[in-house]
């Protein structure tokens, strides 16, 4: 029987947003207060949606253990604590957490096979999230009936 | 079609072994969590029903039928139980986060009569949870 298992992760990280493509006014007025020059940080909690069958013998669509190593690895010590602006994906495209939750995606989409992956939710603060669940037409969670 | 969800808790204990593992894979595979004596969460769990509103009472299921059924065929089985040696149908399968949403799921799905189940969904903690939508 396919379960959905969906673990959350927090880190800590600084950016400002920031378009080259604006001028200086345009930048102001799109961005508010996230344009100083001198960045801000949030507390970030993730959101990771698996799903699979759940395997017979050890009762889990995954093993935690696997996943939280991945995680760890791959997502957290990569944007723990880091200026999102220096980092080589931010270079050209801004760290909104729109385009940082599709990084995400895009990570563990490529590097963990131990189970399909559904969807990244990222919480930028408590009254703001953001789901990306690949490049097809899906919302995610907001998708109610599962397999559509 | 109107989704409703229902919230409820329960504390229970479990540990999580496989008899055809060696001890050593019992150990490796569960880790902390194959210590024999078990372990206890502070379950939370959310049952969502869907359906049509029924234009006589406006519901979609009458909340009071749905919280005994819950009370009745979840709570008072597996709350303050030690999973793997209480609940039949952990005597020959591993309590996980999944298998427990499944008991539930299997547990309540017949119950139910005006609204359909859509989703169990079940806390482990607040970090870890599992969806069942009842698929195959």
């Amino acid at each position: 029987m396919k379960a959905h298992l969906s673990r959350r992760y927090l880190f800590s990280a600084s950016h400002r947003l920031h378009s080259e493509a604006m001028s200086e006014d345009e930048n102001k007025s799109t961005y508010g207060k996230c344009n100083n020059p001198y960045g801000h940080g949030h507390n970030y909690t993730i959101e990771v949606t698996v799903s699979g069958p759940v395997d017979d013998k050890t009762g889990m669509v995954c093993n935690l253990v696997d996943l939280d190593g991945f995680i760890e690895r791959e997502v957290l010590a990569r944007y723990g604590h880091e200026n999102l602006n220096t980092l080589r994906e931010f270079s050209q495209e801004v760290p909104t957490t729109e385009n940082l939750c599709i990084q995400i995606y895009e990570i563990v989409q490529r590097g963990f096979h131990e189970a399909h992956l559904e969807r990244v939710r990222l919480e930028e603060t408590m009254m703001n999230s953001f789901e990306y669940a690949g490049r097809a037409e899906s919302a995610g969670s907001f998708d109610r009936e599962p397999g559509q | 079609m109107v989704y409703l969800t229902r919230k409820a808790e329960f504390s229970a204990s479990h540990y999580y072994h496989n008899p055809d593992f060696t001890p050593e894979e019992n150990r490796r595979v569960f880790g902390k969590c194959n210590n024999p004596n078990g372990h206890g969460h502070n379950y939370t769990l959310e049952v969502t029903v869907k359906g049509q509103v029924d234009p006589r009472s406006g519901f979609v299921v009458d909340l009071k039928q749905l919280k005994e059924i819950m009370h009745r065929e979840v709570l008072d089985a597996m709350d303050h139980r030690f999973l793997n040696k209480e609940v039949p149908e952990f005597l020959h399968r591993i309590p996980t986060t999944e298998n427990i949403a499944i008991a539930i799921w299997q547990r309540l799905a017949a119950k139910l009569a005006s609204a359909k189940l859509h989703r169990v969904r079940v806390y482990e903690t607040p970090d870890l949870f599992v969806d069942f939508f009842g698929e195959l």
